[in-house]
């Protein structure tokens, strides 16, 4: 299959900290892949570097075999790479209907890709409403949304710039532990329709398993190991710095 | 009353006006005809505050209109005042456009200030430039429109015509602004810059061309105030007090219609004759007063009278 996104030789310090160690990394057209690992381990920093926010110390990325490293986040996302929050980053003031809309005509009149879908841009915003669920908050101020919701329209405003690489950093945080899966179901069939190349950033295990190909397993700005979700998961250095705690929670909690 | 309706309206309003001018005495024209261009000065204003910056220092570009006016008839003897509006709308967009470049990478109080320093140093160039005559400045006179002659009784419904007539294309093209993708996109900069880039927009640029508009209705206004009081001088273009009564009146107004600019305007001019009139000597202060009130009472400015009315029926 193609690769999508290449990451080489990636690095990335900040003073004496470094939040990215030759991090390597090619990812495939329509693969599904998560990125895990404690705080601070560099998850971020490595959407962020895709996506043009931070510039890499040393190394290069390597989009459809192009190189846009150091490129600005508006260039890269015109190029059809998109991506969501950990909080939220909406037009507060503006209603979910007008934060779309928003969305929708700048990546209309930018985006390259995927261009020529004939439908103008009020159809679409209707389409993103109905598929992301949204239809019962058109009106309402995005400031006021309860926090899953507005999880649910910043993937919505991602999609709405027609990426052909989408990523989620931490899609389901903040989000209670019985809507975790109906998030996610609703984002990946909202995405399944897309063709869409997505990566995304977990902490919930159940979650990264069930719904990836492949996991990025992340440790002070290192990949310790990149695999298929079963591999990774049982991985001895991954058990002990990624679930290791979450593990020995379990065990605790099944003594008492 | 939906905003839809606006253009609508401001079309019957400028039909109206143009009517009663007809008939109204002097002083009310020259009346009218203050609210009319400082309302275009402010409407550029409000164009600003929905990007979410606020300029203290707009007096700059309603000097530049309105010495690009004077020097028109005053070292060309060109009196015309089609002519000096266009000049005045030219010289203040090719400034903003320099300066916006600078400008545009600046928010909030840097903005502001940085904004009224650039006034500051057009007032203080001005001050010391003996042949544009220092703090005095220098008379004018409007003698022609397009090149048609206007009688001197003639002269002051011209300009307060043609001040409505322009009020009301740009009230109206305003309109049709904030309602388009550029129009949403300077709410969402406020709102969220981040997200604008990220979404593949550049926020710069937005905000320059805002930058730009605002600067070219100042420019605007300054000419049509040129002529209109037949004097330009440094201190009531671009000193600071100018460039605060814009904002002041853009507070008192409120950005909730383009129609407000000018009811602000109108308003402001009202309380400022009644106060030097009835109270020579603290007249600042029932402006002050009035300000205080509308912070307290209206805090989405006047304007916001209407939406209450409407919610209450």
């Amino acid at each position: 299959m193609a690769v999508v996104l290449e990451a080489r030789n990636l690095n990335k310090s900040f003073g004496a900290v470094t939040a990215a160690s030759n991090i390597n990394a090619s990812i495939e057209q329509d693969s599904v892949v998560g990125l895990i690992g404690s705080n601070g381990a560099g998850k971020t920093t490595f959407i962020n570097m895709v996506t043009g926010y931070l510039t890499p110390t040393s190394g290069q990325v390597l989009y459809e075999g192009r190189d846009i490293t150091g490129l600005q986040p508006r260039a890269v996302t015109r190029l059809g790479i998109s991506r969501s929050f950990q909080i939220p980053q909406l037009f507060n003031t503006l209603s979910v209907h007008d934060n779309l809309l928003v969305g929708v005509g700048i990546a209309s009149r930018s985006v390259k890709t995927a261009a020529g879908t004939g439908s103008n841009e009020h159809t679409q915003v209707e389409q993103l409403i109905e598929r992301f669920n949204l239809a019962g908050y058109r009106t309402q101020t995005a400031g006021l949304l309860p926090e899953g919701v507005r999880k649910l329209l910043d993937i919505a405003m991602a999609v709405a710039a027609r990426p052909r690489l989408l990523l989620l950093d931490e899609p389901t945080s903040g989000v209670s532990a019985d809507e975790k899966f109906r998030l996610m179901d609703m984002v990946m069939s909202a995405l399944k329709t897309e063709g869409v190349t997505v990566l995304f950033v977990e902490h919930d295990m159940d979650i990264v398993s069930r719904y990836t190909h492949r996991i990025l397993a992340f440790y002070e700005g290192r990949i310790i190991a990149d695999g298929d979700p079963l591999t990774v998961l049982a991985d001895a250095e991954v058990r002990r710095y990624v679930i290791g705690e979450q593990l020995h929670k379990e065990a605790s909690s099944a003594a008492h | 009353m939906k905003l839809r309706d606006t253009p609508l309206l401001l079309i019957v309003a400028l039909v109206v006006l143009l009517a009663i001018g007809l008939i109204l005495p002097q002083w009310a024209l020259s009346f009218v005809s203050v609210a009319l261009y400082l309302g275009i000065v402010v409407l550029g204003m409000a164009l600003m505050m929905r990007t979410g910056l606020v300029s203290f220092g707009q007096g700059l570009y309603y000097c530049l209109g309105a010495y690009a006016a004077g020097t028109l008839d005053h070292f060309f003897k060109l009196s015309d005042l089609l002519l000096m509006v266009v000049a005045g709308a030219l010289v203040a967009g090719v400034v903003a456009v320099i300066l916006g470049f600078l400008l545009s990478k600046y928010r909030d109080i840097f903005f502001a200030m940085l904004s009224l320093a650039f006034s500051m140093i057009l007032y203080g160039l001005l001050v010391k430039s003996s042949e544009l005559g220092s703090t005095d400045g220098f008379g004018l006179s409007v003698k022609t429109f397009a090149g048609i002659a206007i009688s001197a009784s003639a002269v002051r419904y011209t300009i307060y015509a043609f001040s409505a007539v322009l009020a009301t294309l740009f009230a109206i093209g305003m309109h049709r602004y904030f309602n388009s993708h550029l129009g949403r996109l300077a709410g969402a900069i406020r709102d969220n810059e981040l997200r604008v880039e990220y979404m593949g927009a550049s926020v710069r640029r937005v905000i320059h061309l805002n930058y730009v508009i605002s600067a070219v209705l100042a420019g605007v206004g300054g000419a049509l105030m040129a002529g209109a009081i037949g004097h330009v001088d440094p201190e009531t273009t671009a000193n600071w007090t100018t460039s605060g009564e814009f904002v002041f009146i853009a507070i008192l107004a409120g950005t909730g219609s383009v129609a407000a600019p000018f009811l602000g305007a109108g308003i402001f001019e009202a309380v400022r004759t009644f106060a030097l009139q009835y109270f020579p000597n603290t007249w600042q202060m029932t402006l002050g007063i009035t300000m205080l009130l509308v912070i307290m009472f209206l805090p989405g400015g006047l304007w916001s009278v209407f939406g209450l009315r409407r919610r209450s029926t």
